[in-house]
């Protein structure tokens, strides 16, 4: 099975004033249809700025990166993005903020938002304004907004990040209810490890300076996961024992530059 | 506990309250006012008491000639207010949302900003005939400027990350104008709808004072000249209280259109 979305020789180099930072450098990722990949790593080692080519969002970059054979140039619906902060439109109620840019009189549209809007738990919330919302539920609705689009692949940077710990959890659940229903791909960016573990079939370790993969660990834990069982723990000490050589590889760099 | 019921809450009084509260500082001045020309202390001649005002008032009521020049100057403010408001807020829109626009057309408007109404209104009347024409373009060029800034700088304020999500969802470049940049620009715009409004009857006093033989300007003009002064007052009341009630409408649409803000409401 030829993979959904190809990742080939990827690199990307900022340029400013005082010179150049590789950002990224030689990633390369297959992801297959329906898969769920979190990506995971400290902060700065290009795991947003990866999420952002693949979004279209950074068309400045070397390599390649296809989308069911198309080589990504830009954005569009078929790559659905979640920012870390929901980023509804103040002015529109929850319904109209899934529809956007299309319209409810639409008896399709309407119908897809009603599923959609039972799919993220907010029945009862259609006609709210964003001021009125919960982070989580705000979240959600973004979820929604891109999940109307079918989209072929769902994009999340940090999506939980400004939540507190009862929120996530909530929302990882929700989360992975939407994927089993709807089977859409996922990448999944963040840095927590036991949200990496308890989402992905595999995580994507990346290291930084210049940003590059450090390993790819398979998750092979039936679902629903139990954050407290031990092949759970087993996992999570292992994606811990790569961050650990991680840190060990910046030791000696770092005493190699003094 | 008890005196928890008796806590007011804030923006919770009747409608009745706030009206009596707002009514207040006027009606003890009038009365200060009444008071101190019927004890001669101020010139009845420079400042007629308001019953005097009110009775000139009812004079030019009765007659009809009050609502003839009121329907002319409402007709000349409203139409000097939509023509030059409406396209202050095209070339608003225009001008925020390219910056090339910006570049080629934005110093000119800022420079004929700077000229006041007075030093072109001789000109206006050269130019369009002492007719209608040169009152309502004269209050147009008015009503164009804050409309025209304030869209600009409605749209220049617009979140750039609303416009990512608009490129990530996949906006035309349509819906990307009536879906983000008309509404979150619109507090701004109706802000210079309101400071328009204000501008055009003041652009309308200065048409009509200069050459006019119709509207509430020229009723007061006229009175002026042969010292009637209660008339002269009945006039200003009646641009404070038009102003008042046009400025209240725009408040209304604010109220309606922009439910959904989130800010400190006092």
């Amino acid at each position: 099975m030829s993979a959904l979305l190809d990742i080939r020789q990827l690199s990307k180099t900022f340029h400013s004033g005082k010179g150049s930072v590789s950002a990224l450098q030689n990633i390369n990722l297959a992801v297959k249809e329906g898969e769920f990949i979190t990506v995971i790593g400290p902060s700065g080692c290009g795991k947003s700025t990866l999420l952002k080519i693949v979004a279209g969002l950074d068309a400045d970059y070397d390599g390649s990166v296809k989308l069911n054979d198309r080589q990504v140039t830009g954005p569009g619906i078929e790559k659905g993005f979640i920012f870390q902060e929901p980023r509804l439109f103040p002015w529109l109620t929850v319904e109209k903020n899934i529809a956007a840019d299309l319209s409810l009189h639409k008896p399709e549209i309407r119908k897809k938002v009603d599923e959609l809007i039972k799919l993220v738990r907010l029945k009862g919330f259609e006609k709210s304004y964003p001021r009125e919302l919960s982070g989580g539920m705000a979240q959600r609705v973004a979820i929604a907004r891109a999940l109307l689009r079918n989209p072929k692949v769902l994009l999340l940077d940090e999506p939980f990040g400004a939540l507190d710990a009862f929120t996530r959890a909530h929302m990882q659940e929700v989360l992975l209810d939407i994927w089993q229903q709807n089977k859409t791909t996922m990448i999944f960016v963040t840095h927590d490890i036991d949200e990496a573990v308890f989402l992905a079939n595999r995580i994507v370790i990346l290291k930084p300076r210049p940003g590059t993969v450090q390993k790819i660990v398979p998750v092979e834990l039936l679902f629903p996961r139990k954050k407290s069982s031990v092949a759970f723990q087993e996992l999570r000490y292992k994606v811990i024992g790569e961050f650990e050589k991680i840190e060990e590889l910046e030791l000696v760099d770092s005493g190699a530059g003094i | 506990m008890s005196a928890s019921t008796e806590i007011t809450k804030p923006g919770g009084y009747k409608r009745t309250t706030v009206f009596l509260l707002g009514s207040l500082l006027p009606l003890a001045l009038l009365v200060f006012w009444q008071v101190l020309g019927e004890l001669g202390v101020i010139s009845t001649l420079l400042f007629p008491t308001p019953v005097t005002i009110a009775k000139a008032f009812g004079k030019l009521a009765a007659t009809g000639e009050l609502w003839e020049h009121f329907r002319i100057s409402i007709a000349r403010a409203a139409l000097g207010f939509f023509l030059g408001g409406g396209f202050g807020l095209l070339c608003g829109i225009l001008v925020g949302l390219f910056r090339r626009t910006e570049r080629a057309f934005d110093p000119t408007v800022q420079m004929i900003r700077m000229i006041p109404s007075l030093a072109v209104a001789p000109l206006f009347v050269l130019w369009f005939g002492i007719g209608e024409e040169s009152k309502v373009l004269l209050i147009a060029k008015g009503a164009f400027f804050p409309l025209y800034i304030n869209a600009f700088l409605g749209i220049r304020n617009v979140d750039n990350k609303l416009f990512e999500v608009a490129r990530v969802l996949g906006f035309s470049w349509f819906k990307q104008l009536i879906r983000l940049v008309i509404p979150a620009a619109l507090p701004n715009i109706l802000l210079g709808a309101r400071l328009s409004i204000g501008i055009s009857w003041l652009g309308l006093v200065v048409a009509e004072l200069m050459a006019s033989t119709s509207g509430i300007g020229y009723l007061m003009s006229d009175a002026r000249q042969f010292s009637k002064t209660p008339i002269v007052f009945v006039g200003i009341i009646i641009f404070a209280v038009v102003g008042k009630l046009t400025d209240s409408l725009v408040r209304l649409l604010e109220r309606r259109w922009l439910k959904w803000r989130d800010n400190y409401q006092g």
